[in-house]
């Protein structure tokens, strides 16, 4: 019964982690004491604390389990971790313009979503189902309050609660799952469970435990049938925050839904591949349909997020490393467009504030054409046009599919990204081709530079970032076996 | 008789007892204060069974910090119980097939451990007797589970960040104390001296 650290350098693995606790309550600290608000102090440090963290992962990596097989830190993990701290630092990026007009000039702001942050990196290095429950409450716990944040509206404390009460009914389906699968395996630890799986026919009440946690799960990166908070929290919530829950803690439940399914469950992965290929189709055609009646911006990207998890499923679906490669590349490119369509949508000021309806967004292309140009591209490669990002992800995930025999799954798939075109062009329509309605402020300099980065990340993905990433990915995928 | 037994006797007794009075006294501080009661003896039952951190946790949270919360949340709010509890008959059928389900579950673990003790004391992981549960507890909290204890105190953390940056509000206008303002006041600051003339006020 001792730990198994000898010393602060056998901690190695968890460095990044334990920066970012660190950082964070010193941050807090220096929120609470001073005097005035010091939003933008506290929110450049919080994304240099971050950057740094960043910094230390690629840089000086170190791999291996901690605390008795509670933490895991791998290629996976490491691919993971990097994607959710550039989803964050954008996050807080896109957000220092807009913040005080969306009351979220707090400190504590950038003080929460480093402790998400944290969470999320503690989600996706989880290694037993006790650690894998705590990191997520850990989580959750901070988008709630985050969303919540703008107490003064109606509707960010609707999308709070609503958010807080549905999350806490997915947590008691995924606690119940794991006191199943713990109950007919006999372990915690997800290692111990894969060799318990292996030993022999797996029971029933493993497979329900399985389908609990799965669901679980699937709340948190919101896949049909467990959507249905989404829509109303991103509408209902600031839209800096939207920003926030659209890229990071996506890219985190997603790793833990790979690490459980791919890794963990690996001996029986054909019951759980059923359920992947159920929610996934569900997914990619729900959101294709229920997204094409919606006028609000942010409700679109919603159900576009919907479906965006529906064909990163197609690839887990496959069950193979080529598939779960697809997974990590198609949340990768995810990130880059969902951040960059978000520091577009955050630079629409018009005289009247912020803009959040497609028809507000008339003849934006006379008025701000840079804004409209990379809106159109963002467009463009959600929908999966060449010789965009978003083309070469999908078709890695269709690739893995095809190649797992699965070929209606992947005839679906590209039937819903073609419906899913429609919506897309129409706020391409609304941009080009109908008369200005409304004066556009111009954007502020840091949305322009992620704008830009998102862009040349887009277009040029082929030539410059693919490869790179296609790599890391493989590596990742490989290091989960 | 073994004084374990009729200790045992005289917590179960008082515990029901008070348990009935909780739901059965009229006023409502009254059902506080035996559901106090309730919780000691029940605690007494713990510590009877050899489960004494469980019984001191009982103590410290339910009763120091959980029932507190109780009297408080029943005195401070008008709540009016009579009326409340006006249509509580309606719910009787309900309430009498959930206690016959009760009943029966109760009925079926007492039948298992009569008619296979062996099974039903069995544990998959037996205690070791010779070490008692807070040493046992102390023994792994800190050090095969310290990354889950250093965790929660994380998200404890985040529940009081987030209790206050959504409730707190800094109220403009309010007069708070200060020390050093009152201490340094001069006379001349507060005290007026007029000179009335008689027959005229002021």
């Amino acid at each position: 019964m001792t730990s198994d650290l000898t010393d602060i350098f056998a901690l190695a693995p968890a460095y990044p982690e334990l920066a970012l606790v660190i950082g964070a309550v010193l941050l807090l600290m220096i929120g609470v004491f001073q005097k005035n608000n010091h939003f933008m102090t506290i929110n450049g440090l919080a994304i240099g604390l971050m950057g740094a963290v960043l910094v230390l992962l690629l840089f000086a990596p170190s791999d291996g389990v901690l605390f008795n097989g509670g933490f895991v830190q791998d290629e996976f993990s490491r691919f993971m971790k990097v994607l959710v701290l550039i989803g964050s630092i954008g996050a807080l990026l896109v957000s220092v313009s807009a913040a005080e007009e969306h009351a979220l000039n707090k400190f504590e702001y950038p003080v929460l979503v480093l402790l998400a942050t944290l969470g999320m990196m503690m989600m996706i290095s989880a290694n037993d189902l006790i650690s894998l429950y705590v990191a997520l409450e850990l989580q959750s716990l901070s988008l709630y309050v985050v969303a919540a944040l703008k107490r003064d509206s109606a509707r960010a404390t609707e999308a709070g609660l609503k958010y807080f009460v549905l999350g806490a009914l997915s947590s008691g389906m995924l606690l119940y799952g794991a006191s199943m699968v713990y109950g007919f395996t006999g372990q915690t630890e997800l290692g111990a469970i894969t060799e318990a799986i292996a030993l022999g026919e797996p029971s029933i009440g493993l497979i329900f435990g399985l389908v609990f946690l799965l669901a679980g799960l699937a709340f948190k990166i919101s896949a049909v049938p467990f959507h249905m908070w989404t829509p109303d929290v991103y509408e209902g919530a600031p839209t800096p925050v939207t920003a926030f829950f659209a890229a990071a803690p996506k890219v985190a439940a997603m790793a833990l839904f790979v690490r459980l399914t791919y890794g963990t469950f690996a001996p029986i992965s054909t019951d759980w591949q059923q359920i992947v290929i159920f929610i996934s189709i569900l997914s990619m055609v729900l959101a294709a349909f229920a997204a094409i009646g919606q006028n609000n911006v942010k409700r679109l990207i919603a159900y576009s997020s919907i479906g965006h998890v529906g064909f990163a499923l197609v690839g887990l679906s496959a069950g193979s490393q080529a598939g779960v490669q697809g997974v990590a590349i198609y949340m990768a490119v995810y990130l880059a467009m969902t951040i960059g369509l978000f520091a577009c949508i955050l630079s629409l000021k018009s005289d009247k504030g912020y803009i959040e309806q497609i028809s507000d967004m008339k003849g934006l292309a006379q008025s701000r054409p840079f804004i409209a140009v990379i809106i159109a591209v963002m467009m463009f490669s959600l929908i999966g046009l060449p010789p965009l990002a978003g083309f070469f992800a999908k078709w890695q995930v269709f690739l893995a599919a095809v190649e797992a025999r699965l070929y209606w799954l992947a005839v679906i798939g590209v039937l819903a990204s073609a419906v899913s075109a429609f919506y897309y062009l129409r706020i391409v329509r609304t941009m080009y081709f109908d008369e200005p309605e409304n004066n556009f402020a111009a954007a502020p300099m840091e949305l322009t530079v992620v704008m830009g980065l998102a862009g040349l990340f887009v277009i040029t993905y082929v030539f410059t970032f693919g490869g790179p990433i296609a790599r890391m990915a493989e590596i990742a995928a490989a290091s989960l076996h | 008789m073994t004084l374990p037994l009729f200790f045992f006797y005289i917590f179960s007794a008082i515990c029901i007892a008070s348990a009935l009075m909780v739901i059965a006294s009229r006023n409502p501080v009254h059902s506080v204060l035996f559901l106090i009661l309730a919780f000691v003896n029940a605690a007494g039952i713990f510590m009877l069974a050899g489960a004494e951190f469980l019984a001191l946790i009982l103590i410290v949270v339910y009763v120091g910090a959980v029932a507190v919360l109780f009297l408080f949340v029943v005195m401070m709010l008008d709540v009016d119980f009579a009326e409340l509890g006006k249509g509580m008959l309606q719910y009787m059928p309900i309430a009498i097939v959930v206690g016959i389900i009760f009943g029966l579950e109760l009925l079926m673990v007492a039948g298992s451990w009569f008619i296979t003790p062996e099974v039903a004391g069995g544990s998959v992981l037996p205690i070791d007797a010779g070490v008692e549960n807070t040493r046992a507890l102390g023994q792994v909290i800190y050090t095969r589970y310290v990354y889950l204890f250093e965790a929660a105190g994380i998200v404890l953390l985040v529940a009081m960040i987030g209790a206050i940056v959504l409730t707190l509000r800094h109220k403009p206008g309010v007069r708070r104390q200060d020390i050093a303002t009152q201490v340094g006041r001069r006379p001349k600051d507060a005290v007026e001296v007029v000179k009335v003339e008689s027959g005229k006020g002021i």
